[in-house]
């Protein structure tokens, strides 16, 4: 981590930036923020450890309307984000400095907390540097430990690899985490019945508090006026109403970031009542893949969006009963 | 005081149930929010904080306030009725009964929010002590004792025993309905416990026990200082720091949704096909349509709707509402923002130089 | 004659038409008398492709049974390929409301020409048959749009 801060100093001194996107330490041991640092003396609070979660893609939005040039670290999973967000000229190429960090997957502590862990005072094996398998937590009801693994957030067990699609420099190491198959859930509920379906996701959304927290973090979701904050439109409310208000938010979010979500999983990271958002994006990219080809938004910039393109041979909507 | 042990709590619910709505504490898709009592319930009352705050139960996060029914060249309009079935809240921490205070200074001053005032007129609050407090409460900064609720009805989980102590009328004659499931604390009677104490002392130092925990906490000594006072609202107003605190903040509603004490909503017509319900629904200070007026917004960037949120609950609420600050310190905001920030955060940003 | 109310199911369709061929198609099934059930409300769109999923997701809210849309044969796009963007959209769709446990066959695809009147009233009538054999819409209908 120091070599980030060092590194990140040196730029600022050169002159190559003016200020530095990165995290900034948290007052609890879990709790990093995301912030811009403009001084050497800022950089002091600079952090990157297992909890620095957060996809800085989106802020440089943000950043890249701003006078100069911005130092952003991205883990190789948000610099997907980054490429998208340049095919979709919401970003300036030009005004990012990117460093691509190294990333052993990265912790959430809900999953921690789930185990039974409460009182956290004091979390030590979450360094990016630290070599081990275990977090050894200090609470204030005694000393527990847990797996790195098992604190892990869901998108690193189907981590799509260690290498960053664009950067100016990498520091660092990472490790590959990926241990699961990213579409077996996916295909657990293609195998339900209707009911069965339809009961799991009503479930899972009734939870739905309508905070926006899956679009406003999402870096697809970059509209200036998203059709849900219009209030031009009736059933784009903040009510939020089981039968159907919640269902439709989801499907229109999912919807209007397909073909150009790149599965970065902050949806389900930043989700307060937990719901599995990936659920829905990951269903429109199996779909793609299968009737459309492989594709991965984000691997590169020119690439045409499987939604903005065709082929005089695609598959009829009638397909969606035949292959079942 | 009576007691009942823990597994008789289901025969509880279901008798409490049989006569009033019930809610608590439930898991559903394996997270813990105050939801309706049935047979099947998975009923989570170690839970130290549901997601959301059971402010829900006084203050629904959506409700209809009246429908509009066109039929012919006739148009009527029917008020949604009051709430008139009493229900019992169970399992209600400090904090969250402290934010019902905050609430009412809102709801129930005039002009009255009636349908507010029904519901708290027909709720019942059975308030429970945190256990195990955790790292990100601060009740204790507010002055909340979550040792000892205050409420219809206090009770403590000690060791496999509920105990129960009515604290208002309302509480005795929710006593008295389910009074055959409770038995009496003796009070000079030794239980029989190696150190010989009395139930009562057992409680004691349980109470103890939860003080002690509350002063290890990170947050516990936080200081308020500067805030809550008339003369420093320009200066807190016009601080630079919120330029700088405001960055990470997404614009989401998730800090006051979860909140206890955020009362702000909005009020909308629901366009049915065949006539208007119109509705009120919480709104968020982080919207970019909050207090949306003919003319525009009133504040214009995001810094600004970050400023109104904090300034709103350690400023403005306390210098109209002889001090009392709308926020509890339950720490529901610290937990769950996306972006780590939170008002602890603030706090101490903001305090520390002024 | 007198219009007797039952309680029988009448399905309530939408139908969205694309100016160019199925808005015409159906023309054409009415001046050659070719029946279809009223039960089918035609929405005229200029293209296929300006339907967006919401407009799908509306009709259902709003009480709607089935949803059909209708444009031009791939290839005879008055835009040209309008109607290709279309089927990719549909296709994810159609494919998500399966996943989400809608049933299937409330909603279609059907690509109507100018010239194909028969085909027009032969697809709706397939569609509402459809419809009645699935009953009513429960799973996409916002209650509060209940009488």
């Amino acid at each position: 981590m120091q070599e980030l801060v060092t590194r990140a100093k040196e730029l600022l001194a050169d002159g190559t930036v003016v200020r530095v996107l990165g995290w900034k330490r948290g007052d609890l041991s879990y709790n990093p923020e995301p912030a811009y640092f403009n001084s050497q003396e800022e950089l002091e609070q600079f952090v990157y450890d297992g909890f620095c979660g957060a996809n800085l893609s989106k802020y440089m939005i943000e950043g890249s309307k701003k006078e100069g040039k911005t130092l952003v670290f991205l883990k190789p999973c948000d610099t997907y984000s980054f490429n998208q967000l340049i095919k979709e000229h919401r970003v300036d190429r030009d005004k990012a400095y990117i460093i691509g960090v190294g990333c052993r997957g990265k912790l959430d502590v809900e999953k921690i907390k789930a185990q039974g862990i409460k009182g956290i005072q004091n979390i030590s094996g979450a360094g990016i540097e630290e070599d081990t398998d275990t977090l050894n937590i200090r609470t204030i009801y005694g000393d527990k430990t847990c797996t790195y693994g098992s604190a892990m957030l869901e998108r690193c067990h189907v981590c799509k690899g260690k290498e960053h699609m664009i950067f100016d420099e990498e520091i660092g190491e990472s490790k590959d985490t990926k241990d699961a198959d990213r579409f077996a859930e996916i295909e657990k509920i293609e195998a339900m019945s209707p009911e069965e379906k339809f009961a799991f996701f009503q479930k899972e959304l009734s939870k739905c508090i309508r905070c926006n927290a899956c679009r406003n973090v999402c870096p697809a979701c970059s509209c200036r006026k998203c059709v849900f904050d219009s209030n031009q439109f009736d059933s784009a409310q903040k009510a939020n109403v089981d039968s159907f208000e919640e269902k439709m938010f989801h499907i229109i979010r999912a919807f209007h970031v397909a073909g150009r979500c790149t599965d970065c999983g902050e949806c389900s990271r930043v989700c307060p009542q937990g719901i599995p958002l990936h659920l829905f994006n990951r269903k429109f990219i199996k779909d793609i893949n299968e009737l459309y080809g492989e594709y991965q938004a984000g691997a590169d910039t020119e690439s045409k969006g499987p939604l903005t393109s065709f082929t005089f041979e695609d598959a009829e909507p009638g397909i969606v009963v035949e292959r079942r | 005081m009576y007691k009942i042990a823990k597994e008789n709590l289901s025969a509880l619910f279901q008798t409490i149930a049989e006569t009033k709505e019930l809610y608590l504490p439930v898991k559903i898709s394996g997270q813990v929010n105050f939801a309706a009592w049935d047979e099947e319930a998975e009923v989570s009352l170690e839970t130290l904080k549901t997601v959301k705050s059971p402010k829900d139960a006084f203050f629904p996060q959506s409700e209809t306030l009246y429908t509009c029914k066109k039929e012919g060249k006739k148009i009527t309009i029917d008020p949604e009725a009051l709430k008139e079935k009493e229900f019992v809240v169970f399992g209600m921490k400090a904090c969250d009964v402290k934010g019902l205070e905050v609430l009412d200074k809102v709801f129930l001053s005039d002009p009255v929010d009636t349908y507010y005032a029904a519901r708290r007129e027909h709720g019942i609050i059975v308030a429970m002590a945190c256990h195990e407090p955790e790292e990100s409460c601060f009740c204790k900064v507010f002055g909340v004792d979550c040792a000892e609720p205050a409420a219809d009805v206090s009770v403590w989980m000690v060791e496999g025993t509920l105990y129960w102590k009515a604290g208002t009328e309302k509480g005795e004659a929710l006593t008295k309905s389910v009074e055959s499931l409770l038995s009496p604390v003796e009070e000079e009677k030794k239980d029989g416990l190696a150190a010989g104490i009395s139930e009562l002392e057992k409680l004691e130092l349980e109470k103890q026990k939860i003080r002690g925990i509350v002063e290890q906490l990170p947050y516990t000594q936080l200081s308020l200082e500067g805030w809550g006072k008339e003369e420093n609202l320009d200066e807190k107003f016009n601080s630079p720091k919120w330029e700088e605190l405001y960055h990470p903040c997404l614009a989401c509603g998730t800090c006051t949704f979860v909140c206890p004490t955020c009362q702000c909503y909005d009020i909308k017509d629901y366009d049915t096909g065949h006539g208007i319900k119109r509705y009120r629904c919480w709104d968020s200070c982080m919207y970019s349509d909050f207090t949306m007026m003919a003319h525009g917004n009133n504040r214009t960037s995001q810094m600004q709707r970050f400023r109104q949120r904090f300034m709103h609950k350690l400023m403005y609420f306390p210098v109209n509402n002889d001090g009392m600050f709308s926020c509890v310190g339950c720490g529901r905001c610290v937990e769950k923002c996306p972006a780590s920030l939170n008002i602890v955060k603030v706090i101490k940003a903001m305090g520390g130089d002024q | 004659m007198s219009i007797e109310k039952t309680n029988e199911f009448r399905p309530k369709i939408v139908a969205f038409c694309c100016n160019w061929c199925s808005y015409a198609g159906a023309d054409l099934a009415g001046s050659s008398r070719l029946g279809y059930p009223a039960d089918v409300k035609i929405i005229r769109v200029p293209c296929s492709c300006r339907v967006n999923p919401m407009f799908i997701l509306r009709a259902f809210e709003k009480g709607a049974d089935g949803v059909i849309l209708c444009g031009c044969h791939p290839g005879d796009c008055h835009y040209t390929t309008g109607n290709y963007y279309a089927r990719r959209r549909m296709t994810l769709l159609f494919s998500m409301l399966d996943y989400l446990g809608v049933e299937n066959g409330r909603t279609r695809v059907e690509w109507v020409s100018a010239a194909e009147g028969v085909k027009f009233s032969t697809t709706m009538n397939e569609f509402v048959e459809k419809i009645h054999s699935l009953g009513k819409n429960v799973r996409l209908e916002d209650l509060r749009c209940r009488n």
